[in-house]
């Protein structure tokens, strides 16, 4: 692996494709609608003071869930998003769209009826939670249900990532690897896995952001309490309210982190290869 | 010819659903549209009165944004084109300062227990919520009911052990109907809105009382009209029709 980065780094770089200018055009507006929101963040935020309102013990908190739970959310997203997307890909039934259009749903959902539809399945009242709450274990209200919304409506893009990179190369290695006498799980852990690793990064990296920037589905299953399920952006909602400056201020901080999540995971998927 | 083909396209924006709303909007029929930005508790009471100035002022079109009063009041600093603003509590009003002319106070409203209808925790009054065992969701203190509910357990001299500060009192509303939560501490007007939710009387509650302030825009297109429009609420109409849906006097 670390001969094959090597050789690519080495290698010279490919002249760019040409492009048309209206594409150009196209993508300076698609920036530009990216950007300026952004853009709009910085320039309100007021820096006299910025320090202690991002440093306060309420924001501390908040961060610091936000940060462990989308942690443990992302783990989640990839040892059961992954599977689901190889499983998806090799389904040979005619249900197979049907299932992947319901598998990616908490990516259209509104997030609120996402947070509804969780309450309807772990909440005290609900399929599961019901009889786990007769059994003394609840969902509602605690950590978990903070990580359980997060793992709700991000684990589509891992199930996404592997799928599209399965049917992109084909499967021609794993059906060799099997004449030749490897177990299933063999071809999973050194033919298939190996070959996922940029699409499980990206998977991953779009799991923790979505899992960061989580706000309707944990306000409606989870609640919010400091420290126990007031993640950030429920702690910037809550802020609003009083003072404003405190909410721009940690939407700023929570965008850094986003932003340096994404490009420190990418790099090496930026690579010419 | 033009006339007609912007009469038609303002009829147009008047039809979209997320259209934004605009007071602008005279038309060749000299129709005139009044945008209220209003709490969202106010919603079934001023949508009732909307619907009576509409019968009195011919050509007049009320329209109404129903939103958090924090998100109106940042809305309107941001120079949202709204002409009256009501607010859910001082504070709010505060926050968009000269941007509202002179608000007066056009209601108040006290606070209640909220429990599921079959009320499993069996809540019969404010001092059964300081069991840590009742799963009680109150508003933060930062937002209005929150800061009212703070007040009452001042004042009360009781300690509340929450599972849940929620944003507002909507979402305080739906833990309690969805069974998550035993009880919630809401506004009386919320418990004539809900379903699968009973009320529990607070003994003392008017010793937390929040106070709505109403108030025409500075900014607004149609001054006369907004301010008509916070006189009907203000007049003895008004009020009975929001004393109808459980709010007290200012």
């Amino acid at each position: 692996m670390s001969q094959s980065a090597s050789v690519q780094r080495r290698a010279p770089r490919a002249p760019a494709a040409p492009t048309p200018l209206w594409v150009r055009v196209l993508a300076g507006v698609a920036a530009a609608l990216v950007l300026l929101p952004l853009l709009g963040v910085v320039l309100r935020v007021e820096w006299n003071g910025f320090l202690e309102r991002v440093t306060s013990e309420q924001a501390v908190t908040a961060m610091g869930l936000s940060l462990r739970t989308a942690a443990i959310a992302t783990v989640l997203c990839l040892a059961l998003g992954a599977p689901l997307g190889i499983v998806l890909h090799r389904m040979r039934w005619k249900g197979r769209s049907v299932a992947r259009a319901l598998v990616l749903a908490p990516l259209v959902l509104p997030p609120v009826v996402g947070g509804l539809a969780l309450l309807y399945a772990f909440g005290r009242r609900g399929l599961i939670g019901g009889p786990l709450d007769s059994a003394g274990l609840t969902i509602a209200f605690s950590t978990v249900a903070v990580v359980l919304a997060q793992t709700f409506v991000a684990m589509p893009f891992t199930v996404l990532a592997v799928e599209s990179a399965l049917a992109a190369r084909g499967e021609r290695l794993e059906v060799i690897a099997g004449t030749l006498g490897a177990k299933a799980s063999t071809t999973l852990w050194r033919v298939t896995l190996p070959s996922l690793k940029t699409a499980l990064a990206t998977g991953a990296v779009l799991a923790f952001a979505r899992s960061l920037g989580e706000f309707g589905a944990t306000l409606t299953f989870a609640g919010s309490l400091q420290g126990v399920t007031r993640t950030a952006p429920l702690e910037i909602y809550l802020a609003r309210e009083g003072d404003p400056q405190t909410a721009v201020a940690l939407g700023l901080v929570l965008l850094v982190i986003a932003v340096t999540v994404v490009v420190v995971a990418f790099r090496p998927l930026g690579r010419p290869r | 010819m033009l006339a007609a083909a912007l009469a038609a396209a303002v009829s147009l924006t008047a039809c979209a659903p997320d259209a934004q709303p605009h007071s602008r909007t005279a038309t060749a029929a000299g129709d005139v549209t009044l945008t209220v930005f209003a709490a969202a508790s106010l919603k079934d009471a001023f949508t009732e009165l909307g619907a009576t100035f509409e019968a009195t002022h011919p050509g007049v079109d009320v329209r109404f944004s129903f939103a958090g009063s924090a998100d109106l009041a940042a809305q309107i600093t941001e120079g949202a084109p709204a002409d009256v603003f009501a607010s859910a509590n001082e504070r709010q009003m505060d926050a968009v300062g000269e941007a509202v002319r002179e608000p007066q106070l056009l209601a108040s409203n006290t606070l209640t227990i909220a429990v599921p209808s079959d009320n499993p925790a069996g809540v019969g009054g404010l001092m059964d919520l300081e069991n840590a065992a009742v799963r009680l969701v109150i508003c933060a203190p930062e937002v209005p009911c929150g800061a009212a509910t703070a007040a009452l357990a001042d004042a009360q001299g009781v300690t509340f052990h929450p599972v849940s500060e929620e944003s507002n009192v909507t979402d305080v509303l739906g833990k309690v109907a969805s069974g998550e939560a035993d009880a919630g501490i809401v506004y009386v007007t919320d418990i004539a809105r809900a379903t699968d939710v009973d009320g529990v009387a607070i003994e003392g509650a008017e010793s937390a009382v929040n106070r709505y302030p109403i108030g025409a825009l500075a900014t607004s297109e149609h001054a006369e009209l907004a301010d008509a429009f916070v006189a009907l609420v203000l007049a003895d109409a008004g009020q009975a029709v929001l004393a109808s849906y459980g709010f007290g006097a200012p």
